[in-house]
């Protein structure tokens, strides 16, 4: 499956991807997109999940458990004060402000 | 309710290509807002992929920790205010950075109890297990590589540090901890701590695991992140929580890794380099590095007498001011982050309205670290519903003062400081400031005659044409709206 370099491939390329993505972006994003890559990062949801669905002892368990519950707040948290402040961005000429929103 | 593999590796390939997509479009002010929904998409299909994995169990405790975790961060979420955002941050990329820590120390405990019953030990050649089915067999961790088992522990080790120190900016920043905490030989104390975790961390990983061991890992692990951010100020969090962002990313990754999940593997990497970039170009709006931001302690340089600062402090009343503004062709306001907590960013909009409809050229000019962290300015003049296009960059507006009538400065301070470019031993020497000097006129809204964030004389406040305009930024400018009105009428 996932050998030694191919593993370092999908590293090495996806550094390359978030450096360039965000070497454009203007100032005025910084904040909103620190806080977007905050929650793309809230993936470690489905890992916690993984570790909590593998669990056995109370102790694997009560971290598994843990994990999950942390995991599950980034994702939410990051989503929504995202979102938030994005959704406030507007331009002041009408009709500019993308229809693709949604 | 099993899902085939294949059906389950195309959704993590979808959420991947969404949250990288999303991304993308979040770094366009047009397209931001659907950036963020596509990702959440993505992330929705992983989730809903992970909960159908073959081999899951304990589903219902799963499910419940989900619902909790989601109901109380979006709850949170929901009703912080705009000025509170770069502590959330902190406080959801600390979940974030804790909750990968938790996948390592779930797989180091499991990986613990394995060797106690005699299960085989870590393989010593390939690099990877040889198959997909062998980890994702019935037992909690197949037989880790020695390349996974150390990135399983370097993950764990960063995901501790950003977890711990996110709460610690978190607090500094909600001002529940207001002191720096600094004691001499801080430094070797920090450093002794993260070797005795870096030890740990390698005795874990060439396979001596114990849970006392992996217990003592996380402790100092843990500390660690909690000795490193408590002597850093205020002023600099920014700059941590940026790299306590990417070191989470890094974290995820390395985890997604050991689980073999490459779209952890994609967007832990992803927001690895994205927030490492983002931190060195916030360190460099403030003109510090980032070792600088870690180690030095900020005002601790400043030792040196600053230069005198001659003249006086020139008072205007709200009346004059607003008649200078009225008739003024171009009048570029420049808040701070006094504006924000003042609340007065939508008084001051409607200000600048009655400007906008008098025939008066507005524009707003914004310092990149204005606000607690890059961009936080522009979220909060969103927010008062300024539109993005009046809002204008550093390195754009700063030619446009010399032929600007009024420059009104609210509630900033260091990022408009004189000094920061004329004086050598001041702390702020070299950082790039708004050059609101050059303007005819300026007006300084401000509340008393004290010193900005970082502790130092503005020059500005002292020059031949700054006018000060005492008071609250709010009330100061409500003043100047009824002002303008009875001007018109």
């Amino acid at each position: 499956m996932l050998d030694g370099f191919l593993a370092l491939y999908i590293f090495m390329l996806a550094a390359f991807t978030g450096y360039e993505i965000i070497a454009r972006v203007p100032v005025i994003l910084h904040t909103p997109l620190m806080s977007g890559s905050n929650f793309i990062h809230g993936i470690v949801l489905v890992g916690a999940m993984i570790a909590l669905g593998h669990a056995h002892t109370a102790f694997e368990l009560a971290i598994g458990f843990i994990g999950v519950l942390l995991g599950a707040g980034n994702a939410a948290g990051g989503y929504v004060v995202t979102e938030r402040m994005l959704e406030m961005f507007k331009s002041s000429k009408p009709g500019q402000r993308s229809r693709e929103a949604k | 309710m099993a899902w085939p593999q294949t059906l389950i590796d195309a959704c993590y390939f979808i959420a991947a290509l969404l949250f990288i997509l999303g991304l993308k479009r979040m770094s366009s002010p047009r397209t931001a807002r659907g950036g963020i929904v596509w990702a959440g998409f993505g992330m929705l299909l992983a989730v809903v992929a992970t909960l159908l994995l073959p081999d899951m169990q304990n589903r219902g405790l799963i499910i419940a920790a989900v619902l909790v975790g989601v109901a109380a961060a979006w709850w949170s979420g929901r009703r912080v205010a705009m000025t509170a955002m770069p502590q959330m941050v902190a406080l959801y990329n600390g979940m974030g950075g804790g909750a990968a820590a938790a996948i390592g120390a779930s797989e180091l405990v499991s990986h613990a109890r394995d060797l106690v019953a005699g299960a085989p030990a870590p393989n010593t050649f390939p690099l990877m297990p040889e198959s997909w089915s062998q980890l994702h067999g019935a037992a909690a961790v197949a037989p880790l590589s020695p390349v996974a088992l150390a990135l399983g522990v370097l993950g764990a080790l960063i995901g501790s540090v950003s977890f711990s120190g996110s709460l610690i900016a978190f607090a500094k920043l909600q001002g529940w901890l207001d002191r720096r905490f600094v004691f001499p030989g801080q430094q070797v104390v920090n450093l002794l701590v993260l070797a005795a975790a870096l030890l740990m961390g390698v005795a874990l990983g060439s396979g001596h695991i114990t849970i006392a061991l992996v217990c003592a890992f996380f402790v100092l692990a843990l500390l660690f992140g909690l000795l490193m951010t408590l002597p850093i100020g205020g002023a600099d969090m920014p700059v941590v929580i940026s790299l306590y962002n990417a070191f989470t990313g890094l974290a995820v990754a390395f985890e997604g890794f050991v689980l073999q999940n490459e779209a952890m593997i994609i967007a832990g990497m992803v927001v690895g380099a994205a927030g490492t970039l983002l931190t060195q170009l916030m360190a460099k709006a403030m003109n510090r590095s980032i070792g600088n931001v870690l180690f030095g302690n900020f005002g601790a340089a400043a030792g040196g007498a600053a230069q005198a600062i001659s003249g006086s402090q020139k008072p205007i009343e709200a009346a004059d001011a607003a008649v200078m503004m009225a008739y003024a062709e171009r009048v570029v306001i420049v808040p701070g982050y006094g504006m924000a907590v003042a609340q007065a960013q939508h008084k001051v909009w409607e200000f600048a309205q009655v400007l906008i409809a008098r025939g008066v050229k507005v524009k707003f000019a914004i310092h990149p670290v204005a606000g607690r962290m890059p961009g936080h300015m522009n979220v909060l003049l969103a927010e008062a519903g300024v539109p993005y296009d009046l809002i204008v960059d550093m390195e754009d507006i700063n030619p446009e003062f010399p032929v600007t009538d009024v420059a009104l400065v609210i509630g900033a301070n260091d990022v408009v400081n004189p000094v920061a470019k004329t004086d050598p031993s001041s702390p702020i020497y070299g950082m790039p400031i708004l050059d609101v000097a050059d303007a005819k006129q300026v007006i300084v809204v401000k509340r008393g005659k004290g010193t900005g964030f970082a502790g130092i004389e503005n020059a500005l406040f002292y020059a031949d044409n700054a006018r000060m305009l005492y008071g609250d930024g709010q009330a100061a400018a409500g003043q100047l709206v009824a002002e303008l009105k009875t001007l018109d009428g």
